[in-house]
């Protein structure tokens, strides 16, 4: 296999974004062939995951290839629920590494407020099983709040834990200009105060308001190439070192022990073993808190903290900035927004900024290895990617 | 004889009670004063609200013209038994509410006008105003309409108002909804926040001064970061021209 880097990185602001989908896809792609230097690229993976029921447009590679004048580029939509961008990644990475092309342009967007938020929310438990989720009104707030009610019992974690991962998400998300939720918040006004309960609801109990990552529209991109075309960039080396995916039971209540989360495990296993790395040699993370109790069991799961203990890390402060391992330093998806089928190439875009140094105020220091996990069904398909920077 | 027009002119206010200032804590931890203002204080709100007549996003155009002018009214006299109650956060005003009582039962909502975004403000503002209306007033319902989506998912499907469709609102004729009493004391619980007295210092502190608002809604800034595509069906060529423009293509 040959090795793949990122070139170029583009982003929009998560946030309601009014205009046709194929814009939204387009904008971060041209900022990232600017941020490349390039101005084609051999072929185009476009991640999304629900267009022709949110915007009723489907073919959307083909729109999206026009918009940018990068005909005749091959170009396909990839969908893999919540995991569609990370799974596009992983299409770019293998068109590389395998020599079948040497620049590959992954794009990705959502526009889930073209729809209502109930609307939104059926198209997203569209992912649970017909026959034995959907059907009984599963969405995923109310599986994820099974799963959290599960978790505390087994392992102590509290709404507090719960919460102080939404106050740690949201203050990086302050400092990150393309974040959907600019609003800081503390443990008083949305946990302790009399009008907590009012300001943070339950939504889904445990799950409160300030634990669900809110109804994003955007899109992000980046671009990957072969060491060669690379190297003649002149940008900071950064090496897509290792992808995984592993999936795991499509019903959650099929598995055997509902609070593993077998699917992370094994696809952060794989994408750590092909880049030869371990956990504890990350510097930064991004991971998939589509409710704030994912952020501390993934944390486990990937390999961070023991299977039980990531809460404990959040208490001592070492997922915060200037902590041992800053995790989801973007806001994540709980403040830097969630627009589904592109969360997981805003994700890379996150980690790229960072491994190049240019994440401005959220900047981890001298990290060189980043991280991300994303997280697909209810944790029933899941993609990790490592990333390391050469140069 | 002379006329004296003024006071055919100027509408009699009827004497309602006083609104008892009260505070909250937002989800940010700020400490949120909600009292009522006099006329004297009206100038110093109309100040706030003029720039957002320009803000065409989230109705905020229209909401602060009809504000503005309601506003106005109040303070030169021509309309009839209404109050205005503001939001502050350390003096700063993030809020305005408005109404008026159509009768000794009934009031008439007018406005909710958030000038800073989320936590709730809008909504603790609006819920404040119909506690004045149901339990310090004592009327029996508040006639309401929302004019932006935003209003009508907070006050119309939060609180499940009822439908008075043959009531013309005074906001733009259009049918009524109302909150009863027995819907707001469904709400009590749930959406009604608020703490009596107000610390000496916090009161001081919002009565001192009305000051600016420090993070007003702006129309966006960039098209492409946000919103309408009224504006821009094309937004990768807007950027591109930008570019051609700023020599960076």
């Amino acid at each position: 296999m040959r090795e793949v880097y990122v070139v170029g990185i583009g982003i929009t602001s998560f946030t309601r974004l009014e205009y046709p989908l194929s814009e939204i896809a387009a904008f971060p792609a041209m900022v990232a062939l600017k941020d490349a230097g390039l101005s084609k690229v051999d072929h185009v993976y476009v991640a999304n995951m629900g267009s022709a029921r949110l915007n009723h447009q489907t073919g959307l590679a083909s729109a999206v290839v026009d918009t940018l004048s990068l005909t005749p580029a091959g170009a396909e939509v990839i969908e893999n629920g919540p995991a569609s961008g990370a799974s596009a990644i992983k299409q770019g990475f293998m068109a590389v590494a395998s020599g079948l092309h040497d620049t590959v342009l992954v794009t990705s967007a959502e526009r889930l407020r073209e729809v209502n938020n109930l609307e939104a929310t059926d198209v997203v438990a569209s992912l649970s099983h017909p026959l034995a989720e959907y059907i009984y009104g599963v969405t995923l707030p109310s599986l994820a709040a099974m799963f959290t009610r599960l978790y505390m019992q087994k392992y102590g974690v509290t709404e507090r834990h719960l919460a102080m991962v939404a106050v740690k998400n949201h203050d990086n998300a302050l400092l990150n200009f393309f974040a959907h939720l600019h609003e800081k918040i503390t443990l008083e006004g949305i946990l302790d105060s009399p009008e907590a309960m009012t300001n943070n609801p339950y939504v889904a109990e445990p799950l409160r308001f300030f634990d669900c990552c809110p109804v994003s529209d955007g899109g992000a991109a980046v671009i990957l190439a072969s060491a060669e075309v690379a190297k003649q960039l002149n940008k900071p080396m950064i090496r897509l070192a290792g992808v995984g995916q592993a999936t795991d039971t499509h019903c959650v209540h099929e598995r055997a022990e509902p609070t593993d989360l077998l699917a992370v495990r094994g696809a952060a296993a794989k994408a750590f073993q092909m880049a030869g790395v371990s956990p504890s040699d990350v510097n930064v993370a991004e991971l998939h808190d589509a409710f704030t109790i994912l952020e501390i069991v993934e944390s486990e799961e990937v390999g961070f903290f023991k299977k039980g203990e990531g809460h404990l890390a959040l208490e001592r402060g070492e997922t915060r900035l200037g902590g041992r391992l800053p995790i989801n330093t973007s806001g994540g998806l709980k403040a830097k927004g969630h627009p589904v089928g592109a969360t997981g190439v805003g994700q890379a875009h996150e980690i790229v900024l960072q491994l190049r140094g240019e994440a401005d105020k959220r900047q981890v220091k001298d990290a060189r290895i980043g991280f991300t996990c994303n997280f697909g069904g209810f944790g029933n398909n899941v993609v990790c990617l490592v990333f390391k920077r050469e140069n | 004889m002379a006329v004296d027009l003024e006071k055919i002119l100027r509408p009699v206010d009827n004497p309602v009670p006083p609104f008892p200032p009260k505070y909250m804590m937002l989800a940010g931890g700020e400490e949120m004063v909600i009292r009522q203002v006099t006329r004297d204080e009206i100038p110093d709100i109309l100040q706030h609200v003029e720039p957002l007549i320009h803000v065409e996003r989230d109705y905020y155009d229209v909401v602060a013209a009809r504000l503005y002018s309601e506003l106005l009214a109040y303070y030169r006299y021509r309309v009839q038994d209404e109050y205005v109650l503001v939001a502050q956060i350390n003096g700063e005003l993030v809020a305005v509410v408005n109404g008026r009582l159509l009768s000794k039962d009934v009031g008439m909502s007018y406005h909710t006008v958030a000038l800073r975004r989320g936590l709730r403000v809008g909504a603790h503002a609006f819920a404040t105003k119909m506690e004045y209306h149901i339990d310090i007033i004592g009327q029996k319902e508040v006639l309401v309409v929302a004019e932006s989506p935003i209003g009508f998912r907070r006050w119309m499907i939060e609180y499940e108002l009822e439908k008075r469709f043959h009531i013309a609102h005074e906001l733009g004729g259009v049918p009524s909804w109302a909150l009863t009493k027995e819907l707001f004391n469904r709400a009590r619980e749930t959406l009604v926040v608020g703490r009596r007295p107000v610390p000496q210092h916090l009161l001081e502190k919002a009565q001192a001064a009305i000051l600016p608002p420090t993070d007003p809604p702006k129309a966006p800034v960039d098209l492409l970061a946000a919103t309408r595509s009224l504006y821009d069906s094309t937004g990768t060529a807007l950027m591109s021209q930008r570019w051609k423009q700023e020599g960076k293509a």
